[in-house]
């Protein structure tokens, strides 16, 4: 019996925090790669603290549904888990590269727990930021003529944060797709703020490195690009600023693709998930695809 | 003749045979033998086995039911099916060897009704309340149990006035929301809203659903119900506290724990939380205020708890002052009935014009009228000292 167990943040004050960890956790159940799919929260329930105690296989892999490496993926959740003998050089990351660790934990001595690294850093999420703009965009070639930004908060917090961005942007750039690809930042420059200095290109699609809509994602960065003077109002997508169509896709976490990543993170770990990669990637998509 | 009877004949004519909740059944050198609490029958053939068995269908079924249908893979759903339609719960592995998990110990549970006792109630339904849910477990002419799960407070309600739903996972949005449409960010707070039945559910989605309303409350029981659960004490608990959330540690200070008191009674209370709180001050210090009497524990401060005391490791930081300013006797009531209709979260319920309620909003903006300056200091008395003075 293997079990996948989701690690995500939570929050006491927004229900939509965990919105994107119950979808992920609901694609992942029924493509049926895991005899049980449990959630964990750091300020939910059940909490990180009792969630292991409450799977039944002895074979479990933990996926944190977070950005980065840093303060939670390192220090939290292992302590939370009660991971015996944990250490972060185990992971042996350059602050991208952490992939699994394979563990008991003294809350369920008999089970295997293998702890993965976090969703955000994964190569398949570059995949998940493409498919975002197709979504947000209806167009499953979106490319040609655009330009993508993919933003995150900055190093102000997390410096390994920033690297995130910058690999993904990367990777996007790589792929040819789209006709410029920049990083922009909440808190440091180049400033989402500033969104269209960086653009020559006059569809710009805005794609946030976030799991979760919440302030940043439905307040901040709509209001920092000029989207809207009010959240509150809303804002059109494709909004007109500066004489550009800004396609603002808000926090990458909620695109259903992402159950592709958690499965990916499992996988790399030792799971056994068949034929369920595919399975997902079909699944979750919602552009129609194009005729061959 | 039912396949439960073929199950059980095939079990006791194997090893050890069976033996559970009073019935046992073994092969021996002279065929089987058979013993329920009120009989002893020996030297039966198969065939007799058979007919004695259909004379005894209750145990038959009962035992087809725990050994086959709901079996042993996992202990905590087990203990708890059992827990539900009042069966003994053993209190700790299957010592005997006898192979039913430990539910045949004879000092388990003295009190446990006998086999037709329990199926007698069950026909006719058996209630048990777990927080704010109330499960009711039937039994069908075959032993197959149905689990209902509605409000507690629902337990009159008619079953066609409610939504139905049938698989676990809807437990999570309605478990979202309060009555009022509030996000409920404690899945424990005693503000569950009602209006929902599951009618029908089978013993493992019993389960889920249970566990989808209140996360880790089963494997908590559990533990504890085997003498394992691991509490996790206040000084324990903020101890391990980093990063934002580390500050508590300084709320401690000396020997005193009037503090935490205050926090458990402010949040942990019955009336605001269904979990019973079993961590103390710490290993050798009791909390003053009661744990309650839920049905599932507590062990340790949770995140809400936490948070919150973050909040007050700040405010109590502060040295008091003493401002002056006059109420009248009445004044002075009514601000204790603002503070307690805001605690007990009865502001709601306080109709527009009934003005003898000190909480009511005329009254309220009555006194905000009178006692506050432009600034919205009571009694126009500035919060800080002017500097100087």
């Amino acid at each position: 019996m293997q079990a996948l167990v989701i690690v995500a943040h939570g929050s006491h004050l927004n229900p939509d925090s965990s919105t994107p960890t119950y979808d992920h956790a609901d694609t992942v159940r029924e493509v049926g790669a895991f005899d049980e799919v449990r959630t964990g929260f750091w300020k939910e329930e059940p909490s990180i603290r009792e969630v292991l105690r409450t799977v039944e296989a002895d074979e479990v892999y933990v996926v944190p549904l977070f950005i980065s490496e840093g303060y939670f993926t390192e220090q939290v959740i292992p302590r939370e888990l009660r991971l015996d003998g944990w250490d972060v050089a185990d992971w042996d990351s350059d602050g991208l590269s952490a992939s699994h660790v394979t563990l008991t934990a003294s809350d369920v001595p008999e089970k295997t727990i293998h702890y993965c690294g976090p969703v955000g850093t994964h190569a398949a999420m570059t995949d998940v930021l493409v498919r975002r703009a197709e979504t947000v965009t209806g167009d499953p070639n979106v490319g040609e003529s655009f330009g993508l930004a993919v933003v995150g908060h900055g190093t102000e917090r997390n410096e390994n944060s920033a690297k995130a961005i910058e690999y993904h942007a990367d990777r996007i750039r790589e792929l040819d797709r789209f006709d410029e690809v920049q990083a922009l930042y909440m808190d440091e420059e180049p400033e989402v703020d500033d969104v269209t200095d960086y653009f020559d290109s006059e569809d710009v699609v805005v794609v946030p490195l976030f799991i979760a809509d919440g302030f940043h994602t439905q307040e901040d960065i709509p209001e920092d690009m000029g989207l809207t003077d009010d959240y509150r109002t809303g804002y059109d997508v494709p909004a007109e600023v500066d004489g550009h169509r800004i396609w603002y896709a808000g926090a990458v976490g909620t695109e259903g693709l992402m159950a592709d990543v958690v499965l990916e993170r499992a996988a790399d770990a030792g799971a056994d998930i068949g034929n369920s990669l595919e399975v997902v990637r079909e699944r979750t998509r919602k552009t129609p695809q194009e005729a061959n | 003749m039912g396949h439960h009877l073929d199950a059980l004949v095939d079990a006791a004519a194997t090893g050890d045979g069976v033996s559970l909740d009073g019935l046992t059944a073994v092969h021996g050198d002279d065929g089987f033998r058979l013993e329920t609490p009120d009989s002893t029958l020996s030297g039966l053939t198969e065939g007799g086995l058979r007919e004695a068995l259909a004379d005894r269908d209750d145990y038959a079924t009962n035992w087809y039911f725990w050994s086959e249908v709901v079996g042993e893979a996992s202990p905590q759903r087990r203990a708890f099916l059992r827990w539900v339609e009042g069966a003994s719960v053993d209190a700790g592995g299957d010592d005997d060897g006898d192979g039913d998990g430990g539910d045949n110990d004879a000092d388990a549970d003295a009190d446990a009704a006998s086999v037709p006792e329990r199926y007698e109630a069950l026909r006719d339904g058996i209630c048990r309340e777990w927080g704010q849910l109330l499960v009711t477990a039937t039994v069908d002419d075959h032993g197959e149990r149905s689990y209902e799960l509605r409000h507690a407070d629902e337990v009159d309600a008619d079953r066609d006035d409610l939504d139905a739903y049938h698989e676990p996972l809807a437990a999570r949005q309605l478990a979202t929301y309060d009555e009022k449409g509030r996000y409920r960010p404690l899945k424990a707070g005693n503000n569950l809203a009602g209006g929902w039945v599951f009618p029908d559910l089978d013993g493992r989605d019993l389960v889920g659903t249970v566990e989808t309303f209140y996360p880790a409350s089963v494997p908590n029981w559990d533990r504890e119900r085997r003498g394992e659960l691991d509490v996790t004490h206040w000084a324990d608990a903020i101890g391990r506290q980093t990063g934002m959330y580390s500050v508590v540690k300084t709320w401690n200070r000396g020997d005193g724990h009037e503090h935490v008191d205050w926090v458990a009674e402010a949040c942990c209370d019955d009336s605001q939380c269904v979990k019973r709180r079993e961590w103390e001050y710490d290993d050798d210090t009791d909390l003053a205020v009661d744990g309650g009497d839920g049905a599932f524990p507590c062990r340790e401060p949770c995140s809400v708890v936490i948070a919150a005391s973050r909040k007050w490791t700040r405010l109590e930081g502060e040295e008091t002052q003493t401002y002056e300013f006059e109420l009248t006797p009445s004044e002075k009531e009514q601000v204790e009935d603002i503070i307690d209709a805001v605690a007990d979260d009865r502001t709601d319920d306080i109709r527009e014009a009934d003005v003898y309620e000190g909480a009511n909003r005329y009254r309220a903006r009555f006194l905000r009228a009178k006692l506050f300056d432009d600034e919205g200091n009571l009694g126009g008395v500035p919060t800080d000292a002017p500097d100087g003075e």
